[in-house]
């Protein structure tokens, strides 16, 4: 299933805050765990990811760090900040108030077309 | 087998991460970002059993085109389309080397503030007898770039003593010959002076290499990007003492004698090596300004000289040859030599003889018809003015200038024509520059005995 570009991005930094919010990561991992969520519908490409973390970085709701998991090469960490999580939290009221807007149209218009599940349940 | 392979793979990697590190909007992080990235995808693919290489290719083919990756990263990083060159921080020993550097250049611009102002604690300030600060406001303010030089390049002592040498000798020539405040030597060797010593600079900047022409050539190109930093720091240091000046006087303090007797004088100094420090940082960083410029002036310059040559031919009206003229003119030929020589510091030499070159053949060409004229009418009129210091100091600078112009004519044409390397006319100038440098050693030390010290 093809996901609409602005959707994926409008999406994407809460998602990231969402995965940094349960614990510390880094980029190849964040693209994983998007992908795993998302059941696979969800693809993002490096081009947007890397940019929006040092977006994110730079306002201040996630922090960096660099560690070292051996062979010589350095991995960069990302980690939630105060701030972040409070981002967070207004994101998702945003996020519930789409949501629950959307369900209820789904719902007034089930019984015009029968085919169209909701696809934004949980 | 294995270990073949991860060799291969290490290496398609760094060839991958060079490729990155070309973009402008990429950094060294960026790359370490993305290739921990790669790794991870390619360990993952090869851990669901693709051979390394399988798994590079893919991966590298995942992460989509540079180009589209880059252009993210400089929607997000456009400040690091703007190359910085002071305040950006570097990683790594870069960012020491750079500090202890910075040290370095506020001792010695700390010299230079002293130097100028140390001949008033012996009684010979600003304000007193006029003619010590015009005599020795070069060896006063050079002398501590050339000692920032030859510390940065760590100078043999051979250099070392020619240069001290030269600087003793500038300041015999500054003080030892009895020049009235009011006499045309001491105007003379008040401007001849600094240019003198701006070739024992040069001595220091290229290491004592100075029969080397390349070494030449960097020593121009860094005079132009000195003297355009000089300028800039100039108009700062302006702004700064009208807001000193005016908001001590909107709370009833007069700070000009300060500004006078100490932001100005010391500022000033300490510019003079503060502007060189900043050329040599930002060598690599920046483009060179002086070519740019060059670039803008040299089709303005063209026109305008041609037409003055056209109104002359027009009007029939000869030049006039009153008073400054041959000063105003000196000039003229300057500026020509100027856009001249930054453009050729700037030119690729192996490329082919192009339109800018024919523009360049034009301004000189014209530059020396005009200067041609004002010879003529100089020549017509010599008895009537005798050989004052000033007017034989004009007259030499006009012959050096016009036999460097009339040479370099020679040699555009016989470029533009494919007769002859653009290489010959690079030399041309760079072995020209021992001229400029006899020329005014000549009129700082033989001029005043020459015309009787008048």
């Amino acid at each position: 299933m093809h996901i609409a570009k602005d959707l994926v991005a409008a999406s994407a930094a809460p998602l990231v805050l969402g995965i940094l919010a349960e614990e510390e990561s880094y980029g190849y991992a964040i693209l994983k765990q998007v992908g795993e969520r998302s059941g696979g519908r969800l693809e993002w490409t490096e081009g947007l990811l890397y940019p929006l973390l040092h977006r994110l970085e730079r306002l201040g709701h996630i922090e960096s760090h660099w560690r070292s998991p051996g062979g010589g090469r350095r991995r960069k960490y990302y980690r939630i900040t105060d701030r972040g999580r409070a981002e967070l939290v207004e994101q998702r009221r945003q996020w519930d108030a789409v949501v629950e807007a959307l369900q209820g149209v789904w719902t007034a218009s089930r019984s015009l077309d029968p085919t169209v599940r909701p696809a934004l349940e949980g | 087998m294995t270990t073949d392979a991860d060799t291969d793979l290490e290496s398609q990697i760094a060839r991958w991460r060079s490729y990155t590190l070309r973009r402008r909007a990429m950094r060294d992080s960026d790359a370490d970002e993305l290739e921990d990235h790669l790794r991870g995808r390619i360990t993952d693919l090869t851990e669901a059993g693709l051979r390394s290489d399988e798994a590079f290719l893919i991966a590298v083919k995942r992460m989509g085109r540079l180009d589209e990756i880059s252009r993210e990263f400089a929607r997000e990083h456009s400040d690091r389309l703007w190359k910085q060159l002071v305040l950006a921080p570097e990683p790594d020993g870069a960012a020491a080397g750079r500090r202890h550097d910075l040290a370095a250049m506020l001792v010695f611009a700390a010299l230079a503030a002293i130097a100028v102002k140390a001949p008033a604690a012996f009684g010979l300030g600003l304000g007193g007898e006029a003619g010590f600060y015009a005599r020795n406001l070069g060896p006063l303010t050079l002398t501590p770039l050339a000692a920032y030089f030859a510390w940065r390049r760590r100078t043999g002592p051979r250099t070392l003593a020619v240069m001290a040498a030269l600087v003793a000798l500038a300041a015999v020539g500054a003080n030892a010959y009895p020049l009235a405040a009011d006499s045309q030597s001491i105007v003379l060797t008040s401007i001849h002076l600094p240019i003198a010593l701006w070739f024992v600079v040069g001595a220091a900047y290229v290491g004592g290499e100075w029969r080397s022409g390349r070494r030449r050539m960097d020593f121009i190109r860094f005079t132009g990007e000195w003297f355009i930093y000089l300028v800039l720091i100039g108009l700062g240091g302006g702004v700064l003492t009208l807001f000193t000046v005016g908001t001590f006087g909107a709370i009833g303090l007069d700070a000009e004698p300060f500004v006078e007797s100490w932001l100005l004088p010391c500022g000033a100094a300490a510019a003079v090596v503060v502007a060189a420090w900043l050329v040599e940082a930002k060598q690599s960083v920046v483009e060179n300004m002086a070519p740019v410029l060059t670039r803008v002036f040299t089709p303005l310059f063209t026109a305008a000289l041609l037409a003055v040559l056209a109104a002359i031919a027009l009007t029939g009206s000869l030049i006039d040859v009153e008073r400054d003229a041959l000063i105003l003119f000196n000039l003229l030929l300057v500026v020509v030599l100027g856009l001249l020589l930054y453009s050729v510091s700037a030119r690729d030499p192996e490329a082919r003889p192009g339109g800018f070159d024919r523009l360049q053949l034009g301004l000189v060409v014209s530059a020396l018809l005009i200067d041609l004229l004002v010879l003529l009418a100089v020549a017509g009129r010599i008895g009537e003015w005798g050989f004052s210091p000033n007017k034989t100091a004009a007259l030499g600078e006009n012959i050096v200038l016009f036999a460097n112009l009339a040479g370099t004519a020679w040699l555009l044409l016989s470029f533009v024509r494919n007769r002859s390397p653009f290489s010959r006319l690079e030399r041309w100038q760079t072995g020209y520059v021992g001229v400029y440098a006899a020329w005014v050693w000549a009129v700082v030390l033989v001029f005043p005995p020459l015309f009787a010290y008048a």
